[in-house]
């Protein structure tokens, strides 16, 4: 893979120096040139330039020389994950879009779950579409423990040789996802927004935001199997139950170590949230600075109860101590991806917008209407908060006959 | 303008940019409103070191002078000129200290201060002394071993905060300026309390209180120089501070002038930014060239004093009238250009203007200032 | 108590805007600055090291500018300071950056701790953590908001920690050595000192290259990289959304009819 500039093409215009998220172009004697102890070779700069001066070569998937061995593996998994043994929302989410997938490639798809005594939760992944469901039981696996889960579920690669494995990005999945890739070697790419098939080279299409979700990039495994991806929660829909749906249950277990976890579990603290977990809500209602007092988050409250959905914060309100981190939206918080976010009194930094511009439907309340806020918002409310907010929850509940 | 700064004022303006950013900034509303004393912004200085960077290597200090306090201050000053006083009124307690002081005063007291674990505060001011420094009330009689101080300070600046005080007295009334004398006093030591809290128009988060001397002992350990050198310790150790308030001034305009900068850039009338209007420039254009008029000044005075030019007194009167009168005047049309919402607490400019106020009236009024200035004139004259 | 923390040097954020028109990032003149999370693994483990002793080793991987952000590291504390830098770690992705830092840590040798932030701003992954702990096979936590307890007894070294998750967090015990991630909770960092800032400007950059660490040449930069970028494009503008005028009432009444279905 390498980067050059045609100099003879180049007519000294700038626009890559511009697109280049690395500035890693710089502006010598008119043209352009390329900085490559700072390029990424992204390619960012490849559509903007007029002039097709700059030349990225990579690997495109007809070059690949696609080894044998890459086929012996098949089927699409879910890595289905479970708490308190329930089996958690995002793994159907990861099955609606595995069974898309796995019809275009024509391989079976297939559900992973790690766990004790979960059979009847097993039987729930296959109504959600599976043909097969990978069920390893264990007290030793009843709680996510990094080390046992990784182990297990390399084992279980090795042995049944997937071709693309998904897992959610949730702590769980992140924190286990990429201890299994580096011990298979195999790629991995995270927080996927799209997920597509190249049915001629049989590559799984991976795209994702990077950048804060002003570049896309599409990335794919070529020469390393299974493809490894984990999907942010919320992004995919989830597959419809179909109780008539038959498949099978496997049952796998492991002898020696692999159990084994140098950690260990000592005890599971669950926060009471006044509401709903941030990243499970369907709505969301966040509050920033422009509450000006920590007691006025009581007004975002209200209007995410009478919602049901959940409380979100803007960074400085969590940093003026007004809320606690756990409710903080954005860069240096909690990612989300809500049907309805409604944002009152938040500027809209790029730092939170990139926490949340991925919402299905946004709504800003703001007094400044020149706030970036606006520039996301699917409904731009101009106007003091004290005074919509209240209106607000008052209309909704007459509507929703809370 | 490039006022050629060595790397270590360079560090030093830096850090002290990025605390007036990331730390005072977000609160400095705040302790304007509930007028608290900044101890959070205290710890954040003392970590850093900056309450040592006028003080010699040898107490724990990184060896810098009047210049890297000035530089310090002004950054600070920015963000809120009330906080940035727990530094600036700190180094003017210490003065008489680092000028008068014995190597053992030194090396007692300049260490914990140079670290930040101590705040001190200069005391001169009275109730019938304030511009007339001569008429200090305070008095301090020796009896053996000690001194027993007698009297009431008023408006001290870290009052009450401050560990260590050093306090002008009067060893013999009937001598009038020549018969005063200064005193390190230790918070804490028996018979000095603390009076009420001022409630203050601006510079809000620095405290303010009154300190109360009633048969209060002190060692004669603690006498700065010698007897009868009060009113000489006060004038060297103004000449020294003055260009410190100067730059507190020069730093409330320029963070006044930063946010009005973004305000008029951003506020739109008649269709457009107000900023493209040639009345909103040419107030831009005079406020900046004031500032940098008075930066000049400042930091030209400030290196002299480092330069251990002995008669600085005009130099540094001129520089502290000048920046304080710039610095009245660029709030003032700060608040201006902001219109309607200028005058509204939920802005920050007023703050600015309420805080620029002091710097005219404390560490010598102008008035006063300006009768050293004119006095050092038709002195040079005569001569 | 030897600790070395993982940075990278990422592009700043915190000024840039988004052009309205383009709806692109505005990045003329953006800075680089150490990703925000490592500020907070840099800050615990100088903590740690206030507390139990022992030394702060920073190691980056990056070019060569970012011994900018190992300086900074210094004027924050870190008693050494490495720079894993070389051409052919070029197009690296997380496999071969794990890999390589991973052998960097074992060429350190010594160490009870390697604490990286949970996820660095530009890539948003959080697998180099997990790689590195992965390939160094040593245990790992996660996410951690507090260090709850550390036993640097001759015998049974170990710590216990506090690990966020969707719904609260759990405790964790682990045997040392081990890798922990970090989140913004656990502390708050410190701005550099003055004296800090005086040594860092003088401080040693250890710098190691590709043949300065046992590595497997087919594991490292683009050919160790299982993962290839083969498009990059920018996403679809937000479609442009719409003002909701009038007093309050009528506002709410607007956007009740707007979200009524969503909602119910």
């Amino acid at each position: 893979m390498s980067i050059k500039i045609i100099n003879e093409k180049c007519t000294g215009c700038k626009l890559c120096i511009k697109a280049c998220p690395f500035a890693a172009i710089e502006w010598v004697k008119k043209k352009a040139v390329i900085d490559l102890d700072k390029c990424t070779l992204c390619g960012a700069c490849i559509e903007p330039c007029k002039f097709d001066a700059i030349v990225l070569t990579k690997i495109s998937p007809s070059d690949i020389d696609f080894p044998k061995k890459l086929e012996e593996h098949k089927d699409i998994w879910v890595f289905c994950e479970q708490k308190n043994s329930v089996i958690q929302s995002i793994s159907y989410e990861l099955l609606g879009k595995g069974r898309e997938l796995a019809d275009i490639l024509g391989v079976d798809l297939c559900g992973v779950l790690l766990g004790e005594n979960m059979k009847q939760e097993a039987q729930k992944i296959i109504h959600r579409g599976a043909n097969r469901v990978y069920h390893v039981d264990s007290p030793k696996l009843k709680h996510y423990q990094s080390e046992p889960y990784s182990k297990t579920l390399v084992k279980l690669i090795k042995e049944y040789r997937p071709e693309i494995v998904l897992c959610g990005a949730t702590f769980i999945g992140r924190s286990m996802i990429s201890r299994v890739a580096i011990g298979i070697h195999a790629g991995l790419t995270a927080d996927c927004t799209g997920l597509d098939i190249d049915k001629e080279n049989r590559l799984l299409l991976q795209t994702r935001p990077a950048f804060g979700g002003n570049i896309m990039a599409t990335i794919i495994c070529p020469n390393h199997r299974p493809q490894m991806a984990t999907v942010r929660h919320k992004v995919m829909k989830e597959a419809e139950i179909n109780n008539h749906h038959r498949g099978k249950i496997i049952e796998v277990s492991y002898e020696g170590d692999t159990y084994y976890s140098r950690t260990k579990l000592l005890d599971i603290v669950e926060e009471i949230e006044e509401t709903v977990n941030l990243t499970e809500a369907d709505i969301i209602v966040s509050g920033g600075r422009g509450l000006q007092k920590p007691e006025n988050f009581k007004l975002i409250e209200g209007l995410a109860k009478v919602l049901g959905g959940a409380v979100g914060s803007s960074r400085a309100a969590v940093d003026a101590g007004w809320k606690s981190y756990s409710h903080q939206v954005g860069q240096t918080g909690k990612t989300v991806c809500p049907k309805i976010y409604i944002a009152c009194g938040i500027s809209g930094q790029i730092q939170h917008l990139v926490g949340m511009q991925s919402s299905n439907i946004i709504v800003a309340i703001n007094k400044d209407p020149h706030a970036p806020i606006f520039n996301v918002a699917t409904y731009g409310i101009v106007a003091d908060l004290f005074e919509v907010l209240p209106e607000l929850t008052k209309k909704f509940k007459e509507v929703l006959k809370k | 303008m490039d006022y050629l700064l060595t790397e270590e004022q360079i560090m030093i303006r830096d850090l002290a940019r990025q605390i007036a950013k990331e730390k005072i900034r977000p609160v400095a509303a705040q302790y304007d409103v509930e007028g608290t004393f900044p101890w959070d912004i205290v710890k954040v200085l003392s970590d850093s070191d900056l309450f040592g960077i006028y003080i010699e290597e040898k107490y724990g200090g990184t060896g810098g002078g009047s210049m890297d306090l000035v530089i310090a201050t002004e950054e600070l000053s920015k963000a809120c000129g009330g906080i940035s006083l727990a530094l600036a009124a700190t180094a003017l307690g210490t003065y008489p200290i680092i000028l008068f002081g014995s190597d053992e005063q030194k090396q007692k007291y300049l260490p914990d201060i140079a670290k930040g674990k101590k705040l001190a505060a200069f005391a001169l001011t009275e109730a019938g002394a304030g511009s007339d420094a001569a008429a200090v009330a305070t008095t301090a009689a020796k009896k053996g071993d000690h001194y027993v101080l007698n009297g009431t300070k008023q408006w001290i600046t870290n009052g009450g905060e401050a560990e260590v005080y050093t306090v002008v007295a009067s060893v013999d009334r009937s001598k009038g300026a020549r018969g005063a004398a200064t005193f390190i006093v230790e918070k804490g030591t028996e018979g000095f309390e603390f009076g009420k809290k001022e409630d203050k128009m601006g510079i809000r988060a620095s405290a303010t209180r009154e300190l109360v001397f009633t048969d209060c002992k002190i060692p004669k350990e603690n006498l700065l120089g010698k007897e009868g050198m009060g009113f000489i310790v006060a004038m060297k150790t103004f000449d020294q501070s003055r260009p410190g308030v100067a730059s507190q001034a020069l730093g409330i305009a320029q963070g006044a002038l930063d946010l009005t900068v973004g305000y008029v850039k951003e506020r739109r009338q008649f269709g457009k930014s107000i900023s493209s209007f040639q009345g909103v420039q040419f107030m831009l254009a005079d406020m900046a060239t004031e500032i940098e008029a008075a930066r000049a000044l400042i930091y030209a005075c400030a290196r002299m004093i480092d330069a251990g030019v002995k008669k600085v007194s005009k130099d540094s009167a001129i520089a502290k009238v000048f920046a304080s009168d710039m610095a009245m005047k660029v709030t003032t049309d700060c608040v201006q250009l902001f219109g309607g919402y200028g005058y509204m607490r939920d802005y920050p400019i007023e703050k600015y203007m309420r805080d620029a106020k002091i710097t005219q009236i404390y560490e010598g009024t102008n008035q006063i200032q300006r009768g050293i200035i004119a006095n050092a004139l038709l002195k040079e004259k005569a001569a | 108590m030897n600790i070395i923390v993982c940075i990278k040097q990422v592009p700043d954020t915190t000024d840039v805007r988004i052009d309205p028109e383009t709806n692109t990032l505005i990045r003329s003149g953006v800075a680089s600055i150490i990703n925000p999370f490592d500020m907070y693994a840099i800050e615990e483990a100088i903590r740690l090291k206030e507390k139990f002793g022992g030394r702060v080793t920073v190691l980056t991987m990056g070019p060569p500018q970012a011994e900018e952000a190992l300086r900074e590291a210094v004027s924050l504390g870190a008693d050494e300071v490495i720079l894993v830098s070389d051409r052919a770690f070029a197009g690296s992705d997380t496999w071969a950056t794990s890999y390589t830092l991973s052998r960097s840590i074992h060429k350190i040798g010594d160490y009870d701790l390697v604490i990286c932030g949970k996820q660095a701003i530009d890539g948003d992954t959080a697998q180099v953590g997990p790689g590195i702990s992965s390939h160094l096979d040593i245990p790992q936590i996660t996410y951690v908001k507090k260090i709850e307890e550390v036993n640097l007894g001759p015998e049974n070294k170990h710590m216990r920690a506090e690990r966020m998750t969707e719904e609260g967090y759990e405790i964790i015990e682990s045997p040392m050595p081990c890798l922990i991630t970090v989140v913004k909770e656990i502390n708050e960092p410190r701005l550099p000192s003055l004296k800090g800032k005086m040594r860092a400007k003088k401080a040693e950059i250890k710098k190691w290259e590709a043949k300065d660490l046992d590595l497997d040449p087919d594991l490292i930069g683009l050919n160790g990289s299982p993962t290839k970028v083969v498009k990059i494009f920018t996403p679809p503008p937000r479609k442009k959304g719409q003002i909701l005028e009038g007093d309050a009432a009528e506002i709410s009444q607007k956007l009740v009819g707007l979200l009524k279905n969503e909602v119910i």
